[in-house]
């Protein structure tokens, strides 16, 4: 797992401007009836790239992922694969795999005939299609369930069987439809090392949809965060939590405290901001905001410190307010602070030592405080 | 139907019932359980005790037409007796006359080819309906059960006005062209079969349809995705999963036209050959009750195998229903 | 399945219920026929009607199957839900594979034997045939519809809201009269229907088991069509379809408005 690590954070295609995406969506937008699922959306993906795409139920994700399997044919725009045009081109000669949220295992075929079943169409030799089937029942650790049934399977073996069938003919790209959704949380914490494994060992193109922020920002190189058939970014998971573009990208990913207000100062260090909770903001990161701009500052709840003295750096921003909920979730405990004019800020801190030595409990008197550089500043 | 059976499946326990609730409970479920027992035992199952024991009865001209009727009054011992005059003679009879053997030969061979095409007619309406959008398919399921409300005789009747030489269907295609000399249909093997599909496509669609709806699309999809054409995936993926309303659609088809009467008789003619209609004959017209009842062992016999295949999908679809 | 329609699809649809109807609705046209001849229109009458309802051999048949189907249906009701209740309540007693036999096996049985061995147990039960005779065989034939019905309701009752009842102090008849029943009505309902169209539709079974001064109206209606079709028999044929018909839909349209009236309420309920 480390050298994997290191190997991924070398890989930044997209910063490269002389690197050529392997996937393109042009302008698409799909239809359904009256129904926009897609609007108009650009996205290039590159090759070898483990993409997420990150969005609420009905956001268009599934559609995107749909329309590049061939099951869906956009209403307008292009979708591209290595520079060829799809439109046009049945489900069945792209040479792009799928792994199908509810596996889609075929239930009178056994597990080798699964996974058999793609080699098959291709109209592969027997003998070959038998060693790769082998392969990938090695490489997905089923072995010894090569004559099972679908329904004899566990939910982690049949999602096994499902990856490793959708795998087995080597597909350019690689699409999973919420490939963890069905497994349980424990499982699918250890699953997902196990594909990214997977990913770096066949050097596949991953594109994967999924709801789950927890799940893209473990696995993916880049998130695409979706809504309402738009993409509202594209980065990889550090920038977007960290420095999201929008407040839906900021209270979508996380949690976030967000003071709304107005720039009042910007000089080179970075602006000033007087948030209508009464706090005088400043922050360095100011992005783009000019002076009088509508602006919120989104502050992490980790990077925000509860103690119960003012703090000592007068470069720090503060407020005085009072406990209002404590929540202790083990690692970390979560101060609810409410400020004089009734705006609740969330504040995490991580519990290191096994006993604090500022205990602060309900209804005691606070502050809060965070950095210059904490935060963002979110015109959009 | 012992008390411990009775508690240990009986009606839910969990309230602490005092003696009087638990009787009551205990009788509610002989109750349920003994009347329709009683009465399927009586008016199912020792009626076919009877055909059999008339089987072997010799032919009579008296009311019942048959010796020896079986007499209560004389008790164990008139069962006994009349037992010694039992004889096989009827199924001797049934070999003996190529009449028979030929009925019970074409009844399958006609029941079993009209199963086939209404196979066949009725796997695309069957699997159109499942393809139809969700708000659509009721109203379909509807439609295709309603004809079955409506009476099996006069849905056959109907066929009659078509089919004659000088019917609907002639003058249509007289008219348009078609052929110039009237097609003979009616009377022949041909509008049997087309009565047999007609009258019993319901019965073929319906389990069709409910194999093919519970099929998850995606398997579909995921052949697509794996390099398969569409109609390769209806064979390799849509059918095989299929099967269990096939053989149900089959079953409920074949074992039915077997014995079909109104079918050969109406649209027929008195050519055809099927056991149906030769066990009426012998009864209504020859008035040979035992030949007849040896007719209708045959025939039992030649369905036990196709109703027992049907009872154990039935009892297998309750299970999974569960 | 979810997927759009294909054209062979709807090719398919289309003409599979062209297939199944045309032939109906030919009978019901030419039931308005003026001339006698059933295949050649002469004109648009109500005369056959009319000369129906002169006919009294086939008016009295009419009542007698009437009668018939009521009360068969109505007692195959009550056996058919009893035997439902017996075969997914009680998984264990004894003959219980016999007893589901005995339910499924008349479902598939041809007619012909069904009616021959009714008939054979009438006669050396020394019951004349008759009216009762054509009754219990139609009560017999039908109760095990009508258990089919009840019992794929039955199958996905939910049982916990009996436990329900029963833990609130209902006594397990009474929860049986005031939980189970009100749930499994519909199904009850459709199963008597089913009896009553069998019954009413029933040749086979009607022409072994009845005697002289029951006959029955498929029996009257058979023994005409072998001397040929006529456009009394066509409008015969179309008011029992009517009557058919009409009963069906106004069951189903029963239903679905209770369902649609339900789902309001919920929706109602939901936004508080």
């Amino acid at each position: 797992m480390q050298s994997l690590g290191s190997i991924r954070r070398d890989f930044s295609p997209w910063n490269d401007p002389a690197a050529k995406p392997y996937i393109v969506f042009d302008q698409v937008t799909k239809k359904f009836g009256d129904f926009t699922a897609v609007n108009n959306l650009s996205l290039s993906i590159y090759e070898r790239e483990f993409f997420a795409l990150l969005g609420a139920s009905g956001c268009g994700k599934s559609t995107l992922l749909r329309m590049l399997a061939g099951f869906e044919e956009p209403t307008s725009g292009r979708i591209l694969l290595d520079g060829q045009d799809l439109r046009g081109i049945p489900p069945y000669r792209r040479p792009v795999n799928m792994m199908f949220q509810s596996y889609a295992l075929f239930p009178h075929m056994t597990v080798e005939a699964n996974i058999a079943f793609g080699l098959k169409q291709e109209g592969m030799e027997s003998s070959k299609i038998a060693d790769r089937v082998a392969e990938m029942l090695r490489l997905v650790k089923l072995e010894q369930f090569a004559k099972r049934k679908p329904h004899q399977l566990s939910g982690g073996q049949r999602q096994r069987v499902a990856l490793a069938r959708s795998v087995a003919k080597r597909p350019k790209v690689l699409l999973l439809d919420e490939p963890l959704g069905a497994l349980d949380k424990k499982l699918r914490e250890e699953t997902q090392f196990e594909l990214m494994d997977l990913q770096q060992k066949l050097g596949l193109t991953f594109v994967v949809v999924t709801h789950d922020q927890e799940e893209a920002m473990t696995m993916a190189d880049r998130i695409a965060i979706l809504d309402k058939g738009e993409v509202m970014q594209v980065a990889t998971p550090a920038e977007i939590y960290e420095a999201p573009g929008s407040r839906f990208v900021a209270n979508f990913v996380g949690n976030v405290n967000m003071f709304e207000g107005m720039v009042t100062a910007r000089d080179a260090s970075g602006v000033s901001i007087n948030s209508e909770s009464g706090i005088a903001i400043r922050t360095e990161n100011a992005g783009d905001a000019q002076s009088g701009a509508k602006v919120a500052y989104a502050v992490r709840p980790e990077k925000i410190k509860v103690s119960s003295r003012p703090p000592m750096d007068t470069a720090n921003n503060a407020a005085e307010g009072e406990i209002y909920d404590i929540a202790y979730l083990g690692d970390m405990t979560v101060y609810y602070v409410r400020l004089a004019n009734g705006l609740v800020v969330k504040a995490a801190s991580l519990n290191s030592a096994r006993l604090t030595d500022d205990p602060l409990t309900w209804n005691d008197r606070a502050w809060i405080s965070f950095k210059p550089d904490s935060g963002v500043v979110l015109t959009r | 139907m012992s008390n411990a059976a009775l508690s240990q499946a009986g009606l839910p326990a969990g309230t602490d019932a005092g003696p009087g609730t638990k009787l009551l409970r205990a009788v509610a479920g002989r109750v349920v359980i003994a009347v329709p027992y009683l009465w399927l035992l009586l008016f199912f199952l020792i009626p076919f005790v009877i055909v059999f024991k008339i089987s072997l009865s010799q032919t009579a001209i008296a009311m019942p037409p048959y010796v020896p009727v079986f007499d209560l009054s004389e008790g164990i011992f008139g069962l006994f007796a009349s037992l010694r005059e039992l004889s096989f003679e009827n199924y001797l009879w049934l070999t003996e006359d190529a009449l028979y053997f030929n009925a019970y030969l074409s009844s399958v061979m006609i029941a079993g080819a009209s199963t086939f095409l209404t196979l066949l007619v009725g796997y695309p309406i069957a699997y159109g309906m499942a393809r139809a959008p969700a708000t659509l398919r009721p109203i379909l399921l509807m439609l295709v059960i309603l004809p079955f409300w409506t009476s099996f005789l006069i849905r056959v009747y109907a066929w009659i006005g078509i089919l004659k030489p000088e019917g609907l269907l002639n003058q249509f295609l007289l008219a348009i062209g078609v052929i110039d000399q009237p097609l003979i249909i009616m009377n022949t093997h041909t509008a049997i079969f087309i009565g047999i599909v007609y009258s019993y496509l319901p019965f073929m669609v319906l389990p069709l349809y409910s194999a093919l709806e519970k099929m998850d699309y995606s398997l579909i999809e995921a052949a697509q995705d794996l390099g398969c054409p569409p109609t390769s995936a209806f064979w390799k993926i849509t059918f095989p999963l299929s099967l269990p309303g096939v053989v149900a659609g089959c079953l409920l088809v074949f074992i039915p036209a077997v014995g079909e009467f109104v079918i050969p008789d109406l649209l027929g003619g008195s050519q055809t050959l099927m056991i149906g209609k030769t066990l009426w004959n012998e009864f209504f017209a020859n008035r040979d009750w035992p030949v007849s009842s040896a007719v209708a062992v045959i025939l039992l016999l030649l369905l036990v195998v196709p109703i027992v295949l049907f009872q154990n999908a039935q009892a297998r679809a309750q299970e999974q229903g569960r | 399945m979810n997927a759009s329609l294909s054209r062979f699809n709807i090719v398919s649809i289309v003409l599979g219920f062209a297939f199944l109807y045309l032939p109906i609705v030919l009978l019901i046209i030419f039931s308005f026929n003026e001339s006698r001849l059933v295949t050649v229109w002469g004109g648009f009458s109500t005369k056959w009607y009319v000369a129906m309802f002169q006919n009294q051999g086939l008016m009295d048949a009419a009542w007698v199957t009437a009668r018939v189907a009521f009360i068969s249906a109505t007692v195959a009701t009550v056996l058919g839900t009893m035997a439902a209740l017996a075969l997914t309540r009680y998984t264990r007693f004894r003959g219980r594979i016999l007893f589901s036999g005995m339910v499924f096996a008349p479902l598939v049985m041809p007619e012909v034997i069904t009616g021959l061995s009714l008939l054979l147990l009438f006669v050396s039960m020394g019951l004349d045939r008759g009216f009762l005779t054509v009754t219990l065989a139609h009560i017999t034939f039908t109760m095990c519809f009508v258990a089919v019905v009840v019992q794929s309701r039955l199958i996905t009752f939910d049982r916990s809201l009996e436990e329900a009842a029963m833990d609130l102090g209902a006594t397990p008849v009474k929860t049986f009269f005031q939980v189970t029943l009100p749930v499994i009505l519909p199904a009850i309902i459709s199963g008597w229907m089913l009896a009553f169209t069998l019954s009413l539709d029933d040749l086979v079974i009607a022409s072994f088991t009845s005697g002289p001064g029951a006959t029955t109206l498929p029996m009257k209606i058979y023994s005409q069509v072998r001397l040929g079709v006529t456009p009394e028999i066509n409008a015969v044929c179309t008011l029992l379809i009517a009557v058919v018909t009409v009963g069906v839909i106004a069951a189903a349209v029963v239903n679905k408005r209770r369902e649609v009236q339900r789902q309001r309420d919920e929706q109602a309920a939901q936004r508080g």
